[in-house]
């Protein structure tokens, strides 16, 4: 089995993975970081998104082994040194962005990606560039309300 | 008092935190020590007799630990329906057998018949591949028109019939509504589809199983909404376990929808592999096991009338429905569109007839079960649709119609046509605020700007209501239950005065961390965040019955309501003895005890603190410790309510339908955290819109699943979605629990599908179009075949 090295969160970690592993499983199976969740097997959902090399991707469309020596920032790695969290989450808690949790790191990931590449986003775009994240629970307007939250914009309709 | 963050706050949510930063822990995040991986062989055709399955080339594969199949579990048991239903005649309902694993036939497509446990995942996987089953396919049993009629291709040959049950409701209204029928100056008929979904809650099922030599303790953790029951059905009635050996432990999980309540065969395989093996076992669902073996929703064809005089008074609604349970019985599907559907079917209004016909019948497909409303929504759908065309035969406006008809604030209780008395409620105070809300008058001028832009633009309009807070038990089990609804809580006032709360309901999304405490806090006058929430595991908790059907805060909110009024009550002896006075002289008012007409006081910490060092209590009068609990057994179901609008554009050249606007006015009593409900309502609108525009689990004629990934069945998407105008304000207090609420999980998807479609309808109307019905998914192809067929 091949041996990969990358930087997780800011540390250089090890893995020995098979060919046919893909990074969403090496993340959860081999390095324990299970905030990474898997919810469908058509790179559909979402629930996988993480950064590589400070690009969002869904780990399940690359191989372990494809990541080899690259940077790769998980959920576990958003919140502030000091564990607090970090804007995008602060607003997800503040506008009910979140019921089961269990797309949440992907939709966070999602959410910090689209702030990088588009910081004040408008409601259309955020809603676009976030066709490739399913919830299941919210109806997705806690989770709009969030993004506009964190860019600094006021969402349309608030929650209470 | 309110205590800051108690009942009616806003109160942010703490579970969010450990979401938030990966933190969760899903039943998929658990791998113990030397844990082996389950992977099934599932059919591939619908209905199949199997001759032999040869395991022998993978049990040799790598990895491989062992095999089962279905004769391994010839001698358990099957894993049952909750609620015996009689048919119209008496005889009971067909209950054929539902195995651990398929023996002898396989019946739906995804139905596991062999299952190999390996070392890896991907071992147990390969090891599938090498099982060599010879499964003769046999003709499949789709449609349900066909089922019925056949009698030769059976889905269960024992049984000697594709019905499962031939009900009516009630059975003593029929005569009469027949004749009312008959003798009406006007009947309006539909015949509609309520489509087949899919819950696809984004976690998928997971199951570990372990097992402990040195003591025999079983221990099954699963995604599971009620992990007694789980225990209850695995104990009793398929594996035997005694019920003190085995622990359910459902950690957090990740959306259910009712997809999570069911006792699954996979719970009980991973349980005996692991016996076997003396390892843990864990099988993971992937989403398309989930899509082939999770109970599916609804799918229900139905044809419905609805009699009234020509001002529109109604005098009776008639419902013939055909009710798809699949190969199995699950174990909540005979209630789901009997008990939880025909009761509902005199809706928000005054009509004194009311008859309802279901047969439920076997089909090669996945099982169906409840899903998010259960009954409620199919209700709901044939009534205001049936509703929104009579009003045009009419001639009258359809909220004119509808009002005409609703039961008035002063004759509650209510005794509907169908079965149930109503409590409380205030249909017009919604349409009220609904009409303010959807500016109604501006319809004209928005329909214009949307006719200048080439699309056409519908108004829909509906009411409903839901009976939620499952259930009263003694009316359960007159009506076919085999279980009881109660629910559960354990108030653990600790000595250095935090709280543990042990509560039968589980979260899925719900929040319950957050809202629990807040209603013990409210209580007892201390911080919320002094107030823990355990749920989940059955070494921890009491007998509950877990949260479906709206009903955690109603049922299991009202059992920790009774179990903090003891703690009250206990704790006042208690500080009547530290301020050596009658416990009938001391109050108890924002977490103090004090004497009446002193300067006496001890605070609720001071008497938590003495509970446990009782040096000097008297014992004959007073236990020592601060813990009680209460079993909450409601004495009605709850009954929120609503009238929610909604507009749509059309566009005639491709048949889409876009959702302009959505408004929802709901009545749930009592709120406790006015941001967890609205969430709700948002969560249940998309799922509705989903039914109405873009969701069904479509099977071809030989039982093959089309729709069976997230690349073919449509979910809706964050841009398939407009925001939602949410308002709980107009509330009636549920009358009969003491925190006065009613359940607020359905709602949205309940009260939204008749909407949409109302409004698509009413959209082609205007525009000129001789279209009255358009079955769900209301899709573009099926838009443009209304508009030009």
């Amino acid at each position: 089995m091949p041996t990969i090295t990358m930087n997780v969160n800011g540390t250089a970690v090890s893995a020995n993975v098979e060919n046919r592993t893909v990074l969403s499983a090496a993340l959860r199976e081999e390095l324990g970081l299970t905030g990474t969740h898997i919810g469908c097997d058509t790179s559909q959902c979402g629930a996988c998104v993480v950064h590589v090399n400070g690009k969002a991707v869904k780990a399940c469309t690359m191989f372990a082994v494809e990541a080899n020596g690259a940077d790769v920032d998980t959920i576990e790695g958003q919140a502030h040194v000091d564990g607090s969290l970090n804007v995008i989450q602060q607003a997800f808690q503040d506008h009910h962005g979140l019921q089961c949790g269990f797309c949440t790191p992907g939709m966070i990931m999602s959410a910090a990606a689209l702030l990088k590449e588009n910081p004040k986003p408008t409601e259309a775009e955020v809603r676009d560039y976030l066709e490739g994240n399913i919830c299941r629970c919210t109806g997705y307007q806690g989770i709009v309300n969030a993004i506009m939250a964190a860019s600094g914009q006021t969402p349309a309709i608030a929650a209470e | 008092m309110a205590a800051d963050g108690g009942m009616g706050h806003a109160t942010k949510r703490r579970e969010d935190v450990r979401f938030l930063t990966g933190r969760g822990k899903y039943t998929d995040d658990y791998t113990p020590a030397k844990t082996t991986y389950c992977a099934f062989a599932r059919s591939t055709v619908a209905n199949g007799k199997i001759n032999s399955i040869d395991t022998k080339d993978a049990a040799g594969m790598p990895g491989v630990v062992t095999v089962f199949t279905g004769e391994d579990f010839a001698e358990v048991g099957g894993n049952p329906a909750g609620w015996l239903i009689n048919s119209r005649d008496g005889e009971p309902m067909k209950e054929p057998k539902r195995p651990v694993l398929a023996h002898g036939k396989v019946r739906h497509v995804g139905d596991a018949y062999a299952a190999v446990i390996a070392e890896t995942l991907e071992q147990a996987m390969d090891a599938v591949e090498a099982i060599d089953a010879d499964i003769d396919e046999l003709d499949a049993v789709v449609n349900m028109v066909d089922a019925l009629a056949n009698s030769t291709t059976l889905v269960h040959d024992e049984i000697g019939t594709n019905q499962c049950f031939d009900w009516g409701w009630i059975e003593d209204n029929r005569a009469a509504t027949d004749e009312a029928i008959k003798n009406a100056p006007h009947v309006t008929t539909l015949e509609l589809v309520n489509n087949r979904l899919v819950p696809n809650a984004m976690e998928p099922r997971c199951s570990i199983g372990e097992y402990d030599p040195g003591t025999g303790d079983y221990k099954l953790t699963t995604t599971s909404q009620n992990p007694h029951l789980t225990r209850l059905l695995i104990s009793a009635f398929v594996m035997g376990i005694p019920e003190n050996k085995l622990t359910v432990h459902a950690p957090d999980v990740g959306g259910g929808f009712g997809s999570k309540i069911y006792h699954y065969g996979e719970e009980a395989l991973v349980l005996a592999a692991a016996k076997k093996l003396n390892r843990p076992v864990k099988w993971t669902s992937t989403r398309t096991e989930a899509f082939l073996s999770d109970a599916h929703g609804r799918d229900h064809v139905t044809k419905i009338e609805l009699a009234c005089e020509r001002d529109g008074t109604f005098i009776a609604f008639r419902t013939e429905t055909m009710a798809n349970v699949g190969a199995y019985l699950s174990n909540f599907s005979t209630a789901t569109p009997t008990f939880l559907h025909g009761t509902l079917m005199a809706g928000n209004y005054t009509v004194p007839n009311v008859y309802v016909n279901v047969k439920a019948v076997f089909t090669n497909t996945a099982p169906v079960d409840a899903y998010r409303g259960a009954g409620r929504p199919e209700a709901t759908f044939s009534l205001e649709r049936v509703i929104d065309k009579a009003a045009r035969e009419l001639g009258m406006d359809p909220i004119a119609l509808r009002r005409k008809n609703f039961i008035k604030p002063d004759q509650y209780p209510y005794a509907s046509a169908a079965g149930l008395e109503y409590d409380s409620g205030n249909y017009d105070a919604l349409m009220d605020g609904l009409e303010a809300a959807a500016d109604l008058a501006g319809f004209e001028a928005r329909r214009a700007e949307s006719a200048k832009n080439g699309k056409l633009r519908g108004l829909g309009i509906n009411s409903y209501i839901e009976a939620c807070g499952i259930a009263p038990s003694n009316l359960v089990g007159v009506l076919g239950s085999r279980v009881g609804l109660y629910d559960a809580a354990t108030v653990r006032v600790n000595a250095t005065g935090n709280i543990s709360v042990m509560v039968g309901a589980h979260s899925h999304g719900q929040g319950h961390e957050t809202a629990f405490p807040q209603v013990v806090a409210d209580m007892l006058g201390v911080d919320p965040m002094s107030i823990e929430i355990v749920h989940g595991d059955t070494s921890k908790i009491p007998f509950g019955m877990g949260t479906y059907g709206s009903r955690s805060l109603a049922v299991c909110g009202s059992a920790v309501f009774r179990a903090t009024e003891k703690i009250i009550k206990k704790a006042t002896l208690i500080a009547a003895h530290m301020m050596e006075d009658k416990p009938e002289n001391v109050d108890f008012e924002d977490g103090d005890f004090s004497v009446k007409g002193t300067n006496k006081k001890v605070s609720f910490g001071d008497v938590a603190l003495k509970a446990y060092i009782p040096h000097d209590f008297p014992l004959e009068d007073i236990e020592p410790g601060l813990e009680e609990t209460a079993f909450y057994d409601p004495a009605n179901f709850t009954y929120p309510s609503g009238a929610y609008a909604c507009e749509v554009e059309v566009d005639p050249d491709t048949g889409k339908v876009d959702i302009c606007s959505m408004i929802a006015m709901d009545d749930f009593g009592n709120v406790v955290n006015p941001m967890i409900v609205t969430g709700q309502v948002q969560g249940g609108l998309a799922q509705g819109i989903g039914q109405a525009l873009l969701e069904h689990g479509i099977y071809d004629e030989n039982g093959q699943l089309l729709s069976g990934s997230l690349m073919d069945y449509a979910m809706p998407r964050a841009d398939d979605l407009p925001n939602f105008v949410v308002d709980h304000s107009h509330a009636t207090r549920c009358t009969h629990n003491p925190i006065g609420v009613k359940g607020c999980g359905e709602a949205g998807a309940i009260g939204s599908p008749p909407t949409v479609v109302n409004a698509v309808v009413d959209a082609l109307q205007r525009g000129g179009h001789d279209v009255e019905h358009i079955d769900m998914p209301v899709s573009p192809a099926r838009v443009w075949e209304a508009m030009n067929g």
